[in-house]
């Protein structure tokens, strides 16, 4: 017994190895390459903190930042308010229950690229004629097209495919509240809106924190629909920071600027993450 | 005390809201199997007629037979082997969690969550095409492994909800720890691995940055990527993208229509956990 392997130890091994060749070593080595000035090709000289200073001093990364966490906070609240009441909505005593539930949740099923696409032919073909015909000057041109605007589209899009998990998570939320508890409050004279947020938005903090934090991350991360509505554009009105990264490490010979980059919003992520679970599950002690 | 009648404002209200979820599928089927002409009359309108040439048209173009048999390779291996690797890692991690050793590993595998993948993407791609794997089978063993993070902290919570007792019998039966594990806890494991399978599956079929990136040659492209790389050079013929974009989209809207319960409970058990 003594000389045969723990066989709970071969059964992480491989995983640990192949976990760590193919995650954490690529990381490490981004990390590496950010104190370089290596282009992805040829030779290179380590440079201490210069890459990071000059994300700092870049106009492009801040447009980058600001434009995603403009979309990230926004889109986050909208998807969240969004979905609490189609959950709400979709909890209550309705006919055709299990219909509406299947279609709410059907665009968490699709590709978001292709629904991108689908969504910019209508920003730029569908409510422009409307909107023509309604004698609305406003919208008679691609929202996408304009650099003050185009980020409403995208938020739009981001939103139509989010809601559908989230209000999956507030659904199940939803599930584990008992009945008794609204039974007892009607007795006690409570209306309809003391009752929401009294007993029910209490009772779902938790699945409020992970909804809270799992869109967060995401739209951080945005990616797929700028590809599909904008790429980026117009000029660089829409470009999120894993665009920047993407195209700056791949086409413009900047590895080891964009690691730098990468590093300095992996950074961010974690730490808002951590603060936004900090914060919420506070709340839920609290309540 | 109960009532039992059915709200119909709210039922109402919802009806009128999933016309924003259904209009651009709406959309998008009646202008595939329209002509330009027809669209410049009326966009909304139904085809005069089922014509299928934007379709046959479409399938040229993309080479969607090829597209399709990419994304079904793809999926079909990811799913089986990040069912049958990622349940044995969170098994043995779930049965030494009081080990120090273990608990770490479990830590450091849940932690990865939280890594974007812009940190890893350009030492990866380098990496990548330094062993030869620009191609579905590497793209397979990254899904894999980056699913690791996420399943196992599904996997580790539901296993600890498993007696322990039953396997002790099976080991005083003479039954090995793996045999333990494949006869005793992997069929145990059924719903996890229904959850898991559906949001693996998910993930495999749409990603685009990750074949985007790892993929290098034409032939190897999914249907996202075709989709991509038809759309930035063929986006004058609206209707011809739409017969496109419909068909990428079908095969899940098929399975879906059929699976939805299985798969909206499937995901739900796996936002409780």
């Amino acid at each position: 017994m003594s000389k045969k392997i723990n066989p709970y130890v071969l059964m992480v091994l491989p995983a640990f190895i192949i976990f760590f060749s193919f995650h954490t070593y690529p990381m490490l080595q981004g990390v590496f390459y950010s104190f370089t000035n290596w282009r992805g090709y040829g030779d290179w000289d380590f440079v201490g903190f210069s890459n990071y200073i000059s994300v700092f001093q870049d106009g492009r990364a801040r447009d980058a930042y600001f434009f995603t966490f403009q979309f990230a906070i926004i889109s986050t609240i909208l998807v969240n308010i969004i979905s609490l009441i189609i959950a709400l909505g979709l909890n209550a005593k309705i006919k055709f229950m299990k219909t509406l539930r299947a279609v709410y949740f059907m665009p968490n099923i699709l590709s978001i690229l292709i629904v991108g696409f689908i969504f910019n032919y209508i920003f730029a073909i569908f409510v422009p004629l409307i909107a023509e015909s309604l004698g609305l000057t406003t919208l008679a041109t691609n929202i996408l097209g304009n650099p003050d605007l185009a980020w409403i589209g995208i938020v739009i899009v981001a939103v139509w495919q989010a809601a559908a998990f989230n209000t999956i998570l507030y659904l199940a939320g939803l599930a584990t509240i008992s009945q008794d508890l609204y039974e007892a409050s009607s007795l006690d004279g409570a209306n309809k809106w003391q009752e929401f947020w009294k007993i029910t938005f209490p009772l779902i903090a938790p699945f409020f924190t992970i909804n809270m934090v799992l869109a967060m991350k995401n739209f951080l991360m945005v990616f797929d629909h700028i590809m599909a509505l904008t790429g980026g554009g117009p000029g660089r009105a829409t470009e999120s920071i894993s665009l920047l990264i993407y195209r700056g490490g791949f086409q413009g010979g900047e590895f080891a600027y964009q690691s730098a980059n990468a590093v300095i919003y992996f950074i961010i992520i974690v730490t808002i993450s951590v603060i936004q679970i900090r914060y919420l599950q506070k709340r839920e002690v609290d309540m | 005390m109960r009532n039992n009648k059915h709200n119909w404002t709210i039922t109402l209200l919802l009806i009128l809201g999933s016309v924003v979820i259904l209009f651009p599928l709406y959309l998008t089927v009646v202008n595939a199997f329209k002509t330009p002409q027809e669209t410049a009359e009326s966009i909304l309108a139904l085809p005069s007629s089922f014509r299928f040439d934007n379709f046959i048209q479409a399938i040229e173009m993309t080479n969607f037979f090829n597209a399709f048999g990419n994304s079904f390779y793809i999926t079909v291996l990811t799913v089986v082997f990040t069912l049958l690797t990622n349940s044995m890692v969170a098994y043995a991690i779930a049965r030494n969690l009081h080990k120090r050793s273990f608990k770490i590993l479990f830590y450091y595998f849940v932690s990865a969550m939280f890594v974007p993948f812009p940190i890893i993407m350009l030492p990866l791609v380098k990496q990548m095409s330094g062993l030869g794997l620009m191609n579905p089978t590497g793209l397979v063993m990254l899904y894999i492994v980056y699913g690791l993070a996420f399943n196992v902290f599904l996997y580790v919570g539901y296993i600890k909800s498993i007696p322990k007792e039953l396997e002790e019998a099976a080991i005083v039966d003479g039954c090995s720890r793996w045999g333990v594990f494949w006869r005793i806890i992997f069929p145990l494991l059924a719903p996890m691995n229904a959850t898991v399978g559906i949001l693996t599956a998910l993930w495999a079929w749409n990603d685009f940055l990750l074949p985007l990136v790892i993929l290098s040659d034409r032939s190897d492209m999914t249907l996202p990527l075709v989709q991509f790389v038809f759309q930035s050079q063929f986006s004058t013929n609206y209707n011809l993208a739409f017969a496109s974009y419909l068909m990428a989209l079908l095969p899940m809207i098929i399975v879906y229509v059929i699976a939805q319960r299985w798969i909206i409970s499937g995901v739900t058990k796996g936002a409780i956990k």
